[in-house]
């Protein structure tokens, strides 16, 4: 094809400044939290892993980490298996209603997450289960499972719709035909909904901060250090979180390009 | 061939809503016949196989297997296995486990399985592909795939829903020579659904041929091609040429038929005769009409208009055209039309002996 050298270099000068805008602030962030002064200003004063000792030492990061981990794995479990569960039931049954079914299923995610918090917490406390870290895992699973739904309900989308009869008719009862066909054909995508899950609830802070009480999660915790001083731990914990995030948006990506790719050549 | 019947359909019918898909059918299978269902999609052909298996529950009636009233059976209590027209294969296991599948379903012992599986692997000649995913398998390698997989429980009774409608003309020739040997070799009952008349009649002993959920005619392929039931039938096979109009008169083995284009004698059978006056319709099967430049001294004759010619391998088919519109066809080989000009829109003479002419008992 016939291209314009200076078009294509100013179309990659282009995207080269998009992913720049979009990362620096998180590089600065990563670049700070290696850096030995107190406020973070150029030149850079040294390397130092000061505040990652301190981070370390700290059992207030702790605590939220150890918080954020269990409501993370919890809720990466319950919404899969409820993700699955509703995507299971449009792959399978008609019935009336159905659009408004899927509908609602989907819905939760376009709810802005001020609102959704502060229901979150009304309802929560009006019977009597605000304030824990169950709290969290409800408001999360709350938010995940269209997630988990969504990228389940593509994989069933790609299923030969014979593939489950043909497992009835050749002897497996429908439990039997779950486990032996439509849950190694979904494998992948339960797998990148167990990781894109557990990011999403990693990282969220508006519905945490509404209904967690005093079992902060490690983005709320953040804040909290924010407002008390401005502390490089933040950009240690920062790096940290983007980092784990990252690793399983990347994990669930690869397992869905995978998947795409033995479909490929597949049929 | 044993009396006793495999698989008994009992005024079986299936509705969903108001919509009918199968009306009130009475169909008997015997042991260790190749029967094909065949028609055009929406028939009822797929709904009664799927109730065979299993898939579907008739609305009413019974079906038997074994003289065993079968409609409460799930699929799965069954032994009614099923080649899919998708094939089905299960792409995240390999062509063992695959062909394993349904010994495993059935608690069957890891060595066992094996064995057996591998005595179905190589009876289908695939089995340097045993450890290979199915994905990675050509059209006809995974159609035996699909067949080993089904016969491996060596069940009484092998339901096909078209499985070749997705190989290409040769490869689909080949199978069906595989299919109708397997059928031979192991002696069980094939029930083979398809669209396709040349699958239907090359393969089956006997061909049900079923029409917006009613069944038309139930009969071994030269007896259906040599007598249809009725216009449906002859139509459907498409190489007749259908005659309609009243009985004029009644007389020696047969009656004189007066349709629009002339009157003709059609020989009647043993049943009852129709009286002079009643509607009346005949077929006349394409290969035993003659065709002449002038008008035969005797027999049953109509002029023609030559709409096209068509070149099937050693025969032609000549498409014409009678009083009305009327499309007819003559099928010859292409000596016995050299003597003649059948450029589009010359005229020539049909004729035939009045025994080809069969009247059909329904209409």
């Amino acid at each position: 094809m016939n291209r314009s050298a200076p078009i294509d270099w100013g179309l990659r000068a282009y995207v080269g400044l998009t992913f720049a805008f979009v990362f620096a602030p998180i590089a600065a962030s990563f670049v700070f939290s290696f850096n030995v002064d107190r406020f973070p200003s150029l030149p850079l004063g040294g390397f130092s892993l000061t505040w990652y000792q301190q981070v370390a030492a700290d059992p207030l990061v702790w605590e939220g980490l150890r918080n954020t981990l269990i409501v993370g794995v919890t809720v990466a479990v319950l919404a899969t298996a409820l993700g699955f569960g509703a995507a299971y039931t449009d792959f399978r049954y008609k019935f009336f209603g159905k659009s408004l079914y899927l509908a609602l299923a989907l819905l939760p995610p376009t709810i802005p997450v001020v609102i959704l918090g502060l229901a979150m917490l009304a309802f929560l406390s009006n019977i009597g289960l605000s304030g824990g870290v169950h709290s969290i895992v409800i408001a999360h699973v709350v938010m995940c499972a269209p997630f988990a739904m969504a990228i389940i309900r593509l994989r069933l989308s790609q299923m030969d719709p014979s593939l489950e009869a043909a497992a009835w008719n050749l002897g497996a009862s429908q439990w039997v035909a779950m486990r032996h066909v439509i849950l190694p054909f979904c494998r992948p995508a339960i797998f990148a909904a167990l990781f894109i899950t557990m990011a999403v609830s990693f990282d969220e802070f508006a519905v945490s901060w509404f209904v967690s009480g005093l079992n902060e999660t490690l983005p709320v915790k953040v804040l909290g250090f924010l407002q008390g001083q401005v502390s490089p731990k933040i950009n240690v914990i920062g790096t940290f979180v983007f980092l784990t995030s990252m690793t399983l948006v990347i994990l669930a990506q690869v397992l869905l390009m995978k998947r795409s790719a033995g479909r490929a050549s597949g049929q | 061939m044993t009396t006793q019947p495999l698989v008994v359909f009992d005024r079986v019918a299936k509705r969903y809503g108001d919509h009918v898909a199968v009306e009130p059918m009475d169909l008997e299978i015997r042991k260790g016949e190749f029967l094909a269902i065949m028609g055009s999609s929406g028939c009822g052909k797929t709904t009664t196989l799927r109730m065979l298996a299993g898939l579907d529950t008739p609305s009413e009636g019974e079906i038997r297997l074994d003289g065993r009233r079968i409609n409460d059976l799930p699929t799965w209590s069954r032994d009614t296995p099923m080649v899919w027209q998708s094939l089905a294969l299960f792409p995240f296991l390999t062509v063992r486990e695959n062909v394993e599948f349904s010994l495993r379903m059935r608690g069957v012992g890891k060595a066992e399985r094996r064995q057996r599986a591998d005595k179905w692997l190589e009876r289908m000649q695939i089995t340097e592909f045993a450890e290979r995913n199915v994905a990675h398998l050509s059209g006809g390698q995974r159609q035996r795939v699909a067949l080993a997989r089904s016969l491996v429980t060596e069940p009484e009774i092998l339901l096909l829903d078209e499985p070749l409608s997705a190989l290409d003309a040769h490869l689909k020739v080949r199978m069906q020579a595989v299919l109708s040997n397997l059928q031979r070799e192991l002696g069980i009952t094939f029930v083979y659904v398809t669209h396709s008349q040349s699958e239907a009649f090359s393969m089956a002993d006997r061909v049900v041929i079923m029409s917006r959920g009613r069944i038309e005619q139930v009969g071994a392929p030269q007896e259906i091609y040599r007598s249809p039931r009725n216009r449906f039938v002859a139509e459907f096979l498409g190489s007749s040429n259908v005659f309609g109009g009243r009985v004029a008169e009644s007389a020696g083995g047969g009656i004189l038929v007066e349709t629009s284009s002339g009157a003709f004698a059609v020989p009647t059978g043993e049943g009852t005769r129709p009286r002079p006056g009643d509607e009346a319709t005949f077929v006349v099967s394409d290969d035993r009409i003659q065709l002449s430049g002038s008008r035969p001294i005797s027999g049953n004759a109509l002029e023609a208009t030559v709409v096209a010619e068509e070149f099937v391998g050693a025969t032609a088919v000549v498409h014409l055209e009678g009083v009305g519109g009327h499309e007819l066809r003559a099928q010859k080989s292409h000596d016995e039309l050299a003597h003649l000009t059948l450029s589009p829109g010359a005229k020539v003479w049909m004729s035939w002996g009045p025994e080809a002419a069969h009247l059909l008992p329904g209409q």
